[in-house]
């Protein structure tokens, strides 16, 4: 194998690795988009990826451990949306317990099937497609969730600013009460919202268990913190498809380096290289929103003109804005 | 189309907020909706529009009765409503906002909803980007954007609550021209407002609300003081202004420049006495909210000097300007006035704070008792301020105010407030005139800058003109200052 093919496996490796995490962040930018905050992603993932692999186990069927992972994060969402809706709880405080809570019930209940030998989701590579140079290997040599991955962000990219519905979405989160009188149910569309985001975030468990970290080996697993990490990727992609997907990708690829370089930087422990994802995510979130803060509309206000408005429009694009009602309840009366 | 509104009722808890109002509006005509604060109107008109269903009533559209479960289906009857705080999604864009909420198909045009936008803009003369955001529009221009959105889906019938509040006096002629307009092709307009002389000037017939009941129905010719008495009960007294002989100076602005990211203040000299009030004039956006907020020390100034009391306080913060006596009083009231969720006798306690570490809770509650009664709030210590209307909010907002204070800085002191506040409300500012304060305010109320101001400021653009005297300035040659005319002659600064 010369360079570029382990190069190209490596980068494959990453699209695969950062598939969960593109499946959960966006699940819960579709739920955040309608105003509902589900912060258990971290304790429903690594339930759904106990369930999904138990479910493998013990069916022998890898799509009935796919969908017993999407029932446990729809359930999940659902005690959100129970709570933060329906009984006006605070979505955060439910969603937090929650995280920590399912977590500990995954670790406990998962006992039976630690270290159990389980099926696992093969690469089925795509005719023809897989023979393209570079793109091939990239993008038409993965499994059939990892293809899931790249639809769902070209879908949820089209759904949210293409379609009548997802107009709706994008007001839904921002101003309910002008939603209400465009003619939208927000009470349901929250519930279905929070629920559907729920069932990919889901999905993301047992893509690792079933898949990118194949078995359950309780709480050495390493699935835990994943879920934070969908979680800071749904706030710094902006809660836009394409952004979360890049924000993930960049994610996975720092992590992959960090593995790959190791050896060659022998100075370096590697615990910096394990964390300096984190910091440089960050870092990319200031970038990013640096066009709130009030000392650059002071700066702008001195160019021409013609460049501000420029520079005015980029940063407007650039910048991410939570849902303006995210969390809050909404009442007609 | 004819409304027959029969025997409305709604109450919220314990408070009847409609009570068996009963009331038809023949088709075509503008009919106007009077009443003060809290009086029932917006309850009323958002049942008529499917927002809020109503606890008993009847409504009969066209001579046929209709039970409206969610605003679309009022929609769908032909009944819309532009909300008084605008019912818009300030992150979108405007025509993405013009879509929201049209029938169509799974995936809409853009080009044809861009299309209809224009053509629907350019029938009444308003101008829209379609791809600007629009929380970078004014409050009137999204007032235009919703009015051509409810056209667009064949509204026969057009309620505005309260639309005037926070548009220029252009906007609001146009805003008139369009609702005469719009009657004149056979639709019904409802018009909210609290405003005795927009009534007067643009409606057909007035109903006037009081305490959640219809008080009366007036078709013209009537007098003002006729609308006042059924509004209140009673006649209100506007109080007089009282020329002060002036004190020394406590505002002394020289050369003063500030910016933001849409405007730069051309240097500025300005001198302010105690027991003087100056009013700011100018269009939203000429300058008037950043001078308020560089005399205040919130917004950084890049030129000139701020003195207060003679004491040069350039380029300090707004604690520092605090401890000198100046007091900033913001229009939005909930965002940067109060706190929503806290009570009258904690907010007494956050702006005056005890000495020591512990609170003495029943007598902060009894000083917020005596507030609540010195002036006239109605609700009680422990009542949450997102829970008091507009007109209290504002009491409570200058209740917190205590004396001495060198200079109050206020934006649009009586913006929504109904006749009654907004005398009390002067009635207090006046009050801390007489005890030795200045007054530097803003209004987009014309009427409001010539009755209070002794001294008017024109903002156009950043830039301000000298001090003008009211006496000498009749509303014309003031309208045409704002508008940006005769600079050169009027006010050469």
């Amino acid at each position: 194998m010369d360079w570029t093919a382990i190069l190209l496996t490596g980068l494959a490796g990453v699209l695969a690795t950062a598939g969960p995490l593109v499946m959960a962040a966006i699940g819960e930018a579709l739920s955040e988009r309608a105003g509902v905050v589900n912060l258990s992603l971290n304790g429903t993932l690594i339930l759904s990826a106990m369930t999904g692999f138990a479910v493998a186990v013990a069916t022998g069927s890898l799509a009935a451990g796919f969908l017993g992972g999407a029932v446990v994060g729809a359930a999940a969402a659902l005690l959100v949306a129970v709570a933060g809706i329906t009984l006006r709880q605070s979505q955060v405080a439910v969603g937090f317990v929650l995280a920590l809570t399912l977590k500990d019930l995954a670790y406990f209940l998962g006992t039976p099937v630690m270290g159990a030998a389980g099926p696992r989701l093969d690469v089925l590579p795509v005719p023809l497609l897989e023979r393209l140079p570079v793109v091939g290997p990239l993008l038409f040599r993965q499994d059939v969730m990892t293809y899931a991955s790249f639809l769902l962000i070209a879908a949820a990219w089209v759904w949210i600013y293409r379609t009548r519905p997802g107009l709706t979405l994008r007001g839904l989160g921002e101003q309910p009460a002008a939603a209400f009188v465009r003619g939208a149910d927000v009470t349901r569309l929250r519930y279905l919202y929070t629920v559907a985001g729920g069932a990919l975030v889901g999905l993301a468990g047992p893509m690792y268990s079933l898949s990118v970290k194949a078995g359950w080996k309780g709480t050495i697993s390493g699935l835990d913190g994943l879920g934070w990490i969908a979680l800071a990727l749904t706030i710094f992609g902006g809660w836009h498809p394409l952004r979360i997907a890049a924000g993930a990708y960049l994610f996975a690829f720092l992590q992959w380096l960090g593995v790959v370089l190791q050896p060659f930087l022998p100075g370096i422990p590697s615990q910096v290289l394990q964390v300096a994802p984190f910091p440089f995510m960050i870092l990319t979130l200031v970038l990013v929103n640096v066009g709130q803060a009030e000392w650059t509309g002071r700066l702008l206000a001195l160019l021409p003109e013609g460049g501000r408005r420029r520079l005015a429009g980029l940063l407007r694009l650039l910048r991410a804005n939570p849902p303006a009602a995210l969390g809050q309840t909404f009442e007609r009366e | 189309m004819d409304i027959i509104l029969k025997e409305i009722r709604k109450t919220f808890g314990r408070v009847t907020a409609s009570d068996r109002v009963t009331l038809a509006v023949p088709g075509g005509t503008i009919q106007g909706l009077l009443g003060e604060n809290g009086a029932g109107k917006s309850t009323l008109m958002k049942i008529l529009s499917g927002y809020l269903r109503p606890d008993g009533g009847e409504i009969l559209l066209g001579g046929k009765p209709v039970v409206f479960r969610h605003p679309a289906d009022a929609v769908r009857a032909g009944v819309g409503m532009l909300h008084q705080d605008p019912l818009d999604f300030p992150s979108l864009t405007v025509l993405e906002n013009f879509m929201s909420g049209r029938p169509g198909h799974f995936f809409p045009s853009r080009a044809a909803a861009r299309r209809r936008l224009r053509e629907l803009a350019a029938t009444f003369g308003f101008a829209f980007d379609p791809r600007a955001y629009l929380d970078t529009l004014t409050v009137g221009e999204r007032q235009q954007l919703e009015v051509l959105r409810l056209l667009s889906l064949d509204v026969r019938v057009l309620i505005l609550d309260e639309p005037t509040t926070g548009i220029s006096a252009a906007q609001k002629a146009q805003l008139f021209e369009t609702l005469r307009r719009l009657s004149a092709e056979g639709r019904t307009i409802l018009f909210v407002s609290h405003k005795l002389d927009e009534v007067e000037s643009l409606c057909h017939r007035v109903a006037v609300l009081r305490a959640g009941a219809l008080a009366g129905a007036l078709t013209p010719p009537y007098t003002t003081a006729e609308l006042v008495t059924l509004m209140f009960g009673r006649p209100v007294v506007p109080p007089q202004r009282q020329p002060q002989a002036p004190g020394r100076p406590v505002l002394e602005l020289r050369g003063v420049s500030a910016v933001d990211d849409r405007l730069r203040l051309a240097p500025l000299d300005l001198d302010i006495r105690a027991g003087e009030v100056v009013g700011l004039a100018g269009l939203t956006g000429s300058g008037q909210r950043l001078l308020l907020r560089a005399c205040a020390g919130l917004v950084r100034t890049t030129a000139g000097t701020v003195r207060i009391g003679g004491r040069d306080l350039t380029g300090h913060a707004f604690p520092s300007f605090r401890g000198h006596g100046v007091v900033f009083v913001p229009t939005a009231r909930l965002e940067e006035g109060l706190i929503g969720d806290m009570d009258l006798a904690e907010h007494l306690q956050l702006v005056h704070p005890p000495r020591g570490l512990f609170i003495d809770w029943p007598r902060a509650r009894a000083t917020a008792d005596e507030r609540i009664r010195e002036f006239a709030i109605r609700g009680r210590p422990d009542t949450r301020m997102r829970e008091l209307s507009g007109g209290n909010q504002q009491r409570a907002l200058l209740s917190l105010l205590a004396p001495p204070l060198a200079l109050i800085l206020i934006e649009e002191p009586t913006r929504g407030l109904d006749v009654e506040s907004a005398v009390a409300v002067w009635i207090r500012l006046r009050a801390h005139c007489q005890a030795g304060a200045a007054i530097l305010f803003l209004s987009s109320d014309l009427d409001e800058i010539r009755a209070h101001s002794d001294r008017i400021v024109v903002c156009f653009c950043g830039r301000s003109s000298p001090p003008l005297d009211p006496a000498t300035m009749d509303i014309e040659t003031l309208g045409r200052l704002i508008g940006g005319k005769g600079w050169d002659r009027e006010a050469a600064g």
